[in-house]
């Protein structure tokens, strides 16, 4: 073997900034979609299980129209397809303020929005109907009743899947590099290009997702515990109530 | 105060109320009582319009219930109601699960909604509990939480569905006790049970239905003595000698 492994190009000069500079960029675009995700996700997943028709199919639609195209594509549709459709001054804004980043969160954060909404609907549908009930028969709507009893023990309910689906989104983040958003993997395929040290560049990124794909299972494990219904095992075990 | 007026309803093709007629005074304490899936549940959850009604009327303190104009939100305020598996909200605590409909549906600030929560926990008997949370309490005192929270709203009726039947036998008085309390402060109440004991001793009717069907309403003295149907008889002894 003659390969000369060179660890210090991860941290030293201009490569070690562009490391660096993909992971800001990977949190950047992880959290925005994230943040989408999660409103979409939430609207989604209580409209489906919503007593009015006309809104259970909306939010249908939108599941089984984002979650049955392949991510990819719709980072192609976002970056290349949407633009054209904006108005000439949007566009130009957002030629000026990175339009693959822009793509990227929405393309991120509308197919996992459909996926997320999946997971809270079946928080919601395993709270029992006699819970919405008892809401209504003190005189809450339903708005009230989601809001302030079924969508807050949903969400407790649901942080084990909503971890997963936080993780595979993060992951995801690293499809947008095939519509240029330098993240992470980008970085990483940038200076493998460029010093020529593949097992490097390429083992600092996996050691950096995997870091940083631990950290959030721990900080979801330690909120799972704080916000835990008193009484009851951090189970979703609805039966309980 | 309560008034059903030929009522029917269906689920389907199943006719679960057929033809009731049957009128609940002011103060008064009626006891629904028969077989499973004879509409009891289905009998007093419309009177709150969990269920609709598919013919007849429903007069609830003057208003008709068919009438399309009348606030639901409103009528419920007026009516409170019982299940048999509590439902308290199991995220807040029992400060919060008797306060929240009182200061989102009446407005009432929370300083006064907390008072009021006060002398309803002191009156059920868990005054201590205000700051636990539901899944801590034993099924009685789940129970009592639940009652108090229906209070809260300062209803002119109160409808209980079977609200001792998923308790373990040594809580079920405790409940009793805090109903028989009151009736005898005048609430109007309909309550589903099988509790034959209560029902003789704060009923002031009963009511027996069967496949939908009020078969028999009668004073607790005389249903009791001597039922006029045979379903009533059958019912009343299989229940009675356990
Ligand atoms: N939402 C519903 N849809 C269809 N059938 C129902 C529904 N609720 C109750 N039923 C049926 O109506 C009948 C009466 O039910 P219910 O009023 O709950 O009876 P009870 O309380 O006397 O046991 C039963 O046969 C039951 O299966
Ligand atoms: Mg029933």
């Amino acid at each position: 073997m003659n390969y000369q492994l060179n660890w210090s190009i991860l941290w030293s000069g201009q490569t070690g900034g562009w490391l660096l500079n993909g992971l800001l960029t990977t949190l950047e675009i992880s959290s925005l979609a994230w943040l989408l995700a999660l409103t979409l996700g939430n609207v989604a997943g209580a409209l489906r299980t919503a007593p009015i028709p006309p809104f259970r199919w909306l939010a249908s639609a939108y599941v089984e129209f984002f979650r049955n195209v392949p991510l990819l594509v719709w980072m192609f549709f976002w970056y290349f397809g949407m633009p054209p459709l904006l108005p000439q001054a949007l566009q130009d804004w957002l030629l000026d303020h990175g339009a693959e980043f822009w793509a990227g969160v929405c393309a991120l954060g509308v197919y996992h929005g459909a996926r997320f909404s999946e997971v809270i609907r079946s928080g919601i549908q395993s709270i029992p109907k006699t819970q919405f009930e008892a809401a209504h028969s003190t005189g809450l709507t339903v708005w009230q009743t989601y809001r302030l009893i079924i969508v807050p023990i949903a969400l407790r309910l649901i942080i084990p899947p909503a971890t997963n689906e936080t993780l595979n989104l993060i992951k995801n983040s690293s499809v947008a590099l095939t519509i240029g958003v330098a993240e992470l993997t980008f970085q990483t395929r940038q200076i493998e290009t460029y010093t020529a040290k593949a097992f490097e560049a390429l083992a600092a990124g996996t050691v950096v997702y995997l870091v940083l794909c631990l950290a959030i299972s721990t900080l979801m494990a330690v909120v799972e515990r704080r916000v835990a219904i008193p009484g009851m095992i951090a189970q979703g075990n609805a039966s309980e109530f | 105060m309560i008034e059903f007026r030929k009522v029917n309803k269906w689920f389907g093709s199943l006719h679960v109320l057929e033809d009731i007629d049957l009128t609940i005074e002011a103060g008064k304490v009626v006891v629904v009582c028969g077989p499973s899936g004879s509409g009891k549940s289905t009998l007093i959850r419309c009177i709150n319009r969990l269920e609709t009604i598919q013919s007849g009327d429903i007069i609830v303190d003057g208003s008709s219930l068919s009438d399309a104009k009348l606030d639901t939100v409103k009528l419920r305020t007026e009516v409170g109601m019982v299940f048999q598996s509590f439902n308290l909200y199991p995220h807040m605590t029992v400060l919060r699960n008797i306060t929240l409909a009182p200061v989102k549906v009446k407005h009432v600030s929370p300083a006064e909604a907390e008072k009021i929560a006060a002398v309803l926990l002191e009156r059920v008997g868990i005054p201590d509990k205000s700051q636990a949370y539901p899944a801590n309490l034993s099924g009685g005192q789940q129970q009592r939480v639940a009652i108090a929270r229906a209070l809260a709203m300062k209803p002119k009726i109160m409808l209980f569905d079977e609200p001792t039947s998923a308790l373990d036998p040594e809580m079920i008085n405790e409940v009793l006790e805090v109903m028989t309390d009151l009736a005898r402060d005048g609430m109007t109440m309909v309550v589903v049970t099988h509790e034959m004991g209560f029902a003789r001793r704060v009923a002031h009717r009963i009511v027996f239905m069967d496949q939908g069907r009020i078969v028999e309403a009668n004073e607790p003295e005389k249903f009791f003595a001597a039922p006029e149907s045979a379903r009533a008889q059958q019912f009343l002894s299989k229940i009675l000698s356990h």
